[in-house]
């Protein structure tokens, strides 16, 4: 028997996509949809999906989880759980078209929420702490439930197939947002697992990522020291929780965060001043096991923005183009210019170099 | 004395048309095994006398010599063996504790040797060294939960750390145990290599001070040459508490080794046995280990790291979580086939656990109780090679101590017999006529091509994996796939078995 993703570790290759537009204009998801289908050949139908930002102006104020459920009682476990930890102002199935290619869907529902105020004191947790303990406790506990995404005023659609089919299935051309993250996946394995789609999320964050890291035990190894689970496995898990301790929890800047899992080389390193090579060891030092290692090119969204990051020696592709308050990010340039044919810059970022892009008046991408 | 029941272990076998009868084997052999009788113009060998230390073998202009096993054999039986029947008749004829030198040469399992390593192919790719860079630097010493940074400068300082180019270091062996010049081929290698060495509980000799980046003195039971000056003298200082070849047992110098030199460098009368007590006397429990830490992190204004070094035994794992809350920087676990310049023979051979069981569980528990992150661990004991050194940082070390690695190279030929004082290679001993055989520079030349040649197969390896930074292969077991192991041991050692 072929054994579900979280069981097993499985290795993949992957296209990636994302827009956004600095303003905060809301576009509709066909941009997203047309720019990661260009890209068919770089996934292989077991996975696709799709992460955006701005989609529920109506309830900014409140958690929206996006839930999988493969049979009705993990629907009643999870709501259980869900009733005693959250006031559920809403809830619903998310609307979905039938697509020939799409089979095997789960039961898909989505709920806005806030935990509840009593839990919040009896446990002695922040609402961000108190929620992504609530989610990992649904995907490591309640089987045959999975909580897909769960910031605020965005969501993730994902499932097995290839991304345009997914998009299609999820409507996306009736959703508008501020930032779109796509991906197609070519996973080297047959698992047919909705949950093991991509993009990962945690709270706000999402990340896409195309590539196989090398450093990945050591990556899972030391992010559970500090209380994270990996249960999926996949290296989109651990980078996620990564951003996740070191912006939201260690509160480190960007730059650093970014010096650290892409970190310069020794060589370079020595060719800093005084003060900045300081820095830079003591971040390599404290933070060796954060580098992430091997190939990867991956963009991890948040509410106030965009981080598009290849590995240090840039062992995957990935382009970036502007043109007015758009930024694009794309594994090919082929797929920025299905659907910005005219960028005003168009350039591949070098090994460690991130792209950032940040909402107008927002200083950091964190909080 | 009545006659002596046990026959020769070796036999020298000397081929007398290629003998040129020019005596170097004589001159030589410092057990006196070669003799040459002049009426005869013949080079004669008392066998009884052969340790097989090689040396005639290798200095023979002629290559005339050859040593042998001794073919004899006693009455075949699985239980009685020729080495248990030999330890009997020596043990009934003097009455004493067997000694022995070096680690432990029993056919236990070779844990290294059951575990195999990745590499890349086609869903990520390999790396080439050759074209790109591989990096092998690696911090020992305490590190903060999370680093603080404002305006993009580090807030607070990191605690002192030490910085090596290659993640393997030459073991504590004390000017004592070894004579000056392989203590001084230490020194000259671990400098030149940007590594570090460890005095043992020999102090530090002065003309050894300059190296003092690349020291680490240590601070063992019997608490010899050491004062402020010498705890200031190292990179980093380091507690002795247990070894590996003979855990729970102290050391014992005999006075005969106790020279001019070794007497000013240990700070102790002439001629004096050097005695360490098993436990330290002022360490019976853990909080008395913390007072011993933050008494020489006083001492030396805290600019240094401080390790604990301990022997692998059964409940490591805990006892490690404890020296880690005790306050130590660095934590060494050294495992039941680290060597030693003397150990009885039965404690070497029965007491400790593998080093690599050992580390497994003290990486695992550290995780699990949140505080790895914050202590280096450094594993010793037996690392033979290059891909030992591999395994031992994907289970979770970081960085590796060698010691009987670092002798071979300087012309160890194994012999076990260090505890004798006789060493033909000029390293295990205090005879001036020996140590002169060791030539320092010659010695960290052989020392610095070793780590070279290990660093290059190292980056090989790694680059195999797809990794480019040795940090990302510290505690990578994923890297590591078992043969032959059992479950419980794939368990303990946190790995997968190969086709898994």
């Amino acid at each position: 028997m072929l054994l579900r993703e979280g069981n097993i570790r499985i290795p993949s290759g992957c296209a990636i996509s994302g827009i956004m537009n600095k303003k905060g204009l809301l576009f509709s998801g066909d941009d997203i949809v047309k720019s990661i289908a260009l890209m068919h050949e770089r996934s292989n139908g077991l996975g696709g999906g799709f992460a955006a930002y701005g989609i529920y102006p109506e309830y900014k104020d409140l958690y929206a989880f996006h839930v999988f459920y493969h049979h009705s009682g993990a629907k009643e476990d999870a709501e259980t759980f869900l009733k005693k930890h959250f006031e559920i102002k809403l809830s619903g199935e998310i609307p979905t078209r039938k697509v020939p290619s799409i089979k095997d869907a789960p039961i898909i529902w989505r709920y806005f929420v806030l935990p509840r105020e009593d839990k919040l004191m009896e446990w002695g947790l922040t609402e961000e702490e108190f929620v992504v303990r609530c989610v990992m406790r649904i995907n490591s506990s309640i089987d045959g439930a999975f909580v897909v995404s769960s910031g605020k005023n965005m969501g993730v659609f994902k499932g097995v197939g290839y991304p345009e089919d997914i998009g299609e299935f999820y409507m996306l051309d009736t959703y508008k947002a501020y930032i779109w993250t796509a991906h197609g996946r070519f996973p080297t394995n047959t698992p047919g697992w909705w949950g093991g789609a991509h993009p990962f999320t945690l709270l706000d964050w999402s990340v896409v990522h195309n590539g196989e890291i090398s450093s990945y035990d050591a990556n899972r190894r030391w992010v559970e020291m500090f209380g994270y689970k990996c249960t999926l496995q996949t290296d989109t898990e651990v980078i996620t929780y990564i951003f996740d301790l070191l912006i939201r929890r260690h509160g480190l800047p960007l730059d650093i965060v970014v010096t650290a899992l892409a970190a310069p080389l020794w060589d370079e390193i020595e060719r800093m001043d005084d003060e900045r090579q300081e820095l830079v060891k003591a971040i390599r030092a404290v933070y060796g096991s954060t580098l992430i290692n091997g190939p990867f090119s991956i963009i991890l969204a948040c509410k106030n923005g965009i981080l598009a990051l290849n590995d240090r020696i840039k062992l995957r592709p990935m382009v970036a183009a502007t043109k007015g308050d758009f930024v694009f990010v794309a594994s090919e340039e082929s797929a920025i210019r299905a659907v910005c044919p005219q960028p005003e810059r168009v350039w591949a970022p070098m090994g460690g170099e991130p792209v950032i892009a940040l909402l107008e008046g927002v200083e950091d991408i964190w909080p | 004395m009545a006659i002596s029941l046990l026959t020769p272990e070796f036999i020298i076998e000397r081929n007398d048309e290629r003998c040129i009868r020019c005596q170097v084997c004589v001159r030589q052999c410092a057990n006196l095994a070669h003799i040459y009788d002049e009426e005869e113009d013949r080079v004669l060998a008392d066998d009884s006398k052969c340790v097989n230390c090689h040396r005639c073998v290798t200095l023979c202009p002629t290559r005339a010599i050859t040593i042998r096993k001794n073919p004899l054999e006693f009455k075949e039986n699985a239980n009685w063996t020729a080495s248990a029947i030999r330890e009997i008749y020596k043990q009934a004829e003097t009455g004493g504790i067997l000694l022995t030198g070096m680690g432990n040469d029993k056919p236990y399992p070779v844990y290294w040797d059951r575990m195999l390593i990745n590499a890349s192919q086609v869903t990520n790719p390999s790396i080439d060294p050759l074209r790109e860079p591989m990096e092998l630097k690696t911090f020992l010493g305490r590190k903060p939960e999370m680093l603080k940074v404002e305006n993009g400068k580090l807030k607070e300082k990191l605690p002192p750390q030490l910085e090596l180019e290659v993640p393997i270091m030459f073991s504590a062996m004390s000017f004592g145990s070894i004579s000056f010049n392989a203590c001084q081929a230490l020194a000259m290698a671990a400098s030149e290599l940007g590594i570090m060495y460890n005095t043992g509980e020999g102090g530090l000799h002065k003309d050894l001070r300059k190296y003092g980046k690349n020291t680490i003195v240590q601070v063992a039971s019997g608490r010899f040459g050491v004062d402020p000056e010498y705890l200031n003298a190292g990179a980093a200082i380091e507690i002795k508490i247990g070894q590996g070849a003979k855990p729970g047992i102290g050391g014992h110098l005999p006075g005969e080794k106790v020279t001019a030199q070794i007497s000013q460098t240990r700070m102790i009368p002439l001629g004096s046995d050097a005695i360490s007590p098993a436990p330290h006397h002022d360490i019976y429990s853990i909080e008395d280990l913390r007072q011993l830490i933050f008494s020489l992190k006083e001492a030396t204004d805290y600019q240094k790291p401080v390790a604990v070094k301990i022997a692998a035994v059964h409940n490591v794992a805990a006892i490690c979580s404890g020296i880690a809350r005790a306050g130590a920087d660095i934590i060494v676990i050294d495992g039941f086939r680290g060597g030693t310049g003397a150990a009885p023979l039965r404690i070497r051979d029965n007491v400790g656990i593998p080093i690599e069981f050992a580390l497994a569980a003290v990486d695992t528990r550290l995780r699990q109780e949140g505080i790895r992150s914050q202590v280096s661990l450094v594993c010793a004991g037996g690392i033979r090679n290059s891909a030992d050194v591999i395994k031992a940082i994907a289970l979770g070390a970081d960085a590796v101590y060698i010691g009987q690695a670092a002798l071979i190279a300087m012309g160890c030929h194994m012999c076990q017999k260090c505890y004798t004082g006789k060493c033909n290679w000029g390293i295990a001993t205090q005879d001036p006529n020996l140590v002169k055989r060791l030539n320092p520079e010659i010695g960290a030349r052989r020392l610095v091509n070793l780590i070279k040649a290990w660093a290059h197969e190292m980056k090989e390896m790694l680059g195999g994996m797809g990794i480019n930074a040795i940090e990302s292969l510290r505690g990578n077991r994923f890297m590591l796939r078992g043969i032959g192991l059992t479950s419980r041991e794939l368990d303990i050692l946190g790995i997968k078995a190969a086709g898994e």
